[in-house]
């Protein structure tokens, strides 16, 4: 049995410290992910979801003044030891942001883009990368025809499913996902809602969002931060009927946050 | 208490007050924007109308004028009015400097914003104001006392020529290109940069495979503005390029451009011959072509992503 859950961790973080400067945004965080499930983050604004889910990719090391202490291990690899692969690592760790940013060039290079920097040259097998990523978020039929126009030229939610067709192109083992529809409307999140559903039979993915429903309707385990601490990690069933600590309970009651 | 005058007279009064201030302030604004349309205005209708001149009054052939190589005004009684080798040494040193001025200056901008946004900056940016603070004669002093003999000494040819007229050209539209595209790189969305390095990508490949395209009719923009700037430069060009009249077959000749030409040549001409109205024509064809780079800047402007 316990070996059975070593090898279905993707991530584990152990001991998870971080700071922006003096300003101790992470506390001790321990948080193993599973493979091909999908986790919810929640918490009120301000208690380092966002910080947290840009350490497992290290886009936190894009910000400058930032220290880290503590494992992540992925795949049984600490990610914060020095002979990291950043190349190698975002490529199996895909991150879609709260606003979709696909870059001002067509669809299909949108999509290309990762499988062209990661050594795709074959026009052919670019195609079928392309193809496939656009089935998996259910934009294939609606932008077939104008593969060549303008990424910018799409809906925002047919851009912010763009953007994860994008991540998916590299292949990636992980979806990192920040509030992927908080600038959609419901019909927008709604899809892709649906496709979180489907990506989670090939994916495991971590998803922040502040819509308790959408947690509820997507994950599997949900985790509750407040303060920059991990309050509760448990599967979504139970941290929304009975959770262990009332802090939790509060917050998903509405209560605070 | 007394002494205030009633409410609603205080209220009328300052409203009076008021609208006299809007009034005001408005004739002024509408007349310096009055003031400029109607000089723009005139310095184009007397243009056009010296500038065309010499073909409708003194009947020199507008085919020969654009296209004739042999330029001699004073050659009695057969003047020759080939103006093509100031046309091509107009438009050869304008390419040619931007041709070096255009990769340096968008580098420095990509130095400036992607690679030492802090440090890169500090430094660059007092040395750009400099470079836009010196006076085209003291470049054009420079160029003749440092760069002509160094061409002739270490290149060949006389020194004065189309080689020393485009580096000359290249060090003063420099600062344009490098302010206006680092302008284009800093107006990025931050977006487009965390979209790339999240997909895995380096730094040198998200700069050249997603912030410059992205940023591209801007960067074009300050190229083009570059040009037009070089285009209309005189001075420093005329004391190192060697005004002569004859079409340049190397960058090691001495050339002239319209620019040059026409300030040589205004003070021996006098005000209506047709020598004089030929530097007219010369003068029409710089606001003809000046207006064809703004058209340009007008429409990458409109391409603009961000
Ligand atoms: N670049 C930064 N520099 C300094 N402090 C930061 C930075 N980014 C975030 N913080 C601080 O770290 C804490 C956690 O921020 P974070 O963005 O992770 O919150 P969040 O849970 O994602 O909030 P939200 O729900 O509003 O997105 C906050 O107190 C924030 O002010
Ligand atoms: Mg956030």
């Amino acid at each position: 049995m316990s070996t059975l859950t070593v090898t279905n961790q993707v991530f584990d973080v152990m001991d998870l410290n971080l700071w922006y400067g003096d300003h101790h945004a992470l506390k001790n965080i321990n948080f193993p992910i599973n493979k091909k499930e999908v986790t919810a983050m929640i918490g009120p604004s301000g208690c380092g979801k966002s910080t947290f889910i840009k350490t497992l990719n290290l886009m936190i090391k894009t910000i400058p003044n930032v220290k880290l202490a503590g494992e992540i291990n992925f795949n049984e690899k600490n990610i914060l030891s020095d002979k990291i692969d950043l190349v190698e690592l975002r490529k199996n760790v895909g991150m879609v942001f709260q606003r979709g940013n696909p870059f001002p060039q067509s669809i299909f290079d949108n999509i290309a883009y990762g499988p062209r920097i990661h050594g795709t040259r074959n026009k052919k097998e670019l195609e079928g990368i392309v193809v496939k990523a656009l089935m998996d978020v259910g934009l294939w039929d609606e932008v077939k025809d104008r593969l060549h126009g303008p990424a910018l030229g799409l809906s925002g939610g047919q851009q912010q499913r763009l953007c994860i067709a994008r991540a998916l192109a590299t292949k990636p083992d992980v979806l990192l996902m920040d509030e992927p529809t908080s600038a959609l409307d419901p019909i927008s999140t709604l899809k892709i809602e649906e496709m979180i559903l489907q990506l989670k039979e090939k994916y495991t993915i971590v998803i922040v969002t502040h819509n308790m429903q959408q947690a509820a309707r997507v994950s599997d385990k949900t985790a509750f931060f407040l303060m920059g601490e991990l309050v509760e990690l448990d599967s979504t069933a139970t941290i929304f009927s009975h959770p262990a600590d009332e802090r939790t309970e509060g917050y998903i009651t509405g209560r605070f946050g | 208490m007394e002494r205030l005058a009633p409410a609603k007279d205080r209220l009328l009064k300052s409203e009076k007050n008021w609208m006299n201030g809007e009034v005001r302030g408005k004739i002024i604004v509408f007349l310096c924007a009055f003031i400029m349309i109607a000089a723009t205005i005139s310095i184009t209708i007397f243009l056009g109308q010296k500038g065309l001149q010499a073909f409708i009054k003194n009947g020199v052939s507008l085919i020969e004028f654009l296209t004739s190589k042999a330029w001699n005004p004073s050659n009695q009684p057969n003047p020759l009015f080939g103006a093509l080798p100031f046309i091509f040494g107009s438009f050869a040193v304008t390419f040619l400097s931007a041709i070096i001025a255009a990769p340096l200056g968008i580098g420095a901008a990509i130095f400036m914003t992607e690679i030492a946004p802090s440090w890169g900056r500090k430094i660059l940016q007092p040395v750009i104001e400099l470079l836009v603070g010196i006076p085209s004669v003291v470049y054009g002093f420079i160029g003749l006392t440092v760069l002509v003999p160094f061409v002739r000494n270490h290149i060949g040819g006389l020194g004065f020529s189309l080689l020393s007229g485009m580096i000359v050209l290249s060090i003063m539209i420099l600062p344009t290109i490098t302010t206006i595209a680092t302008d284009a790189m800093s107006s990025l969305p931050n977006s487009l940069r965390e979209g790339s390095y999240a997909l895995g990508a380096t730094r040198w490949q998200t700069i050249r495979k997603v912030l410059v395209p992205a940023a591209m009719p801007t960067l074009l923009t300050a190229i083009v503005l570059g040009m037009a700037r070089a285009f209309g430069e005189a001075l420093a060009v005329q004391m190192v390029i060697g005004n002569v009249s004859k079409f340049p077959h190397s960058i090691l000749d001495p050339s002239a451009t319209l620019t040059t030409i026409i300030t040589l040549n205004m003070g021996n001409t006098t005000f209506g011959s047709i020598e004089n109205n030929v530097l007219w024509s010369m003068g029409f064809i710089l606001l003809v072509i000046s207006f064809a780079f703004i058209l340009i800047i007008r429409y990458l402007s409109s391409r603009r992503k961000f």
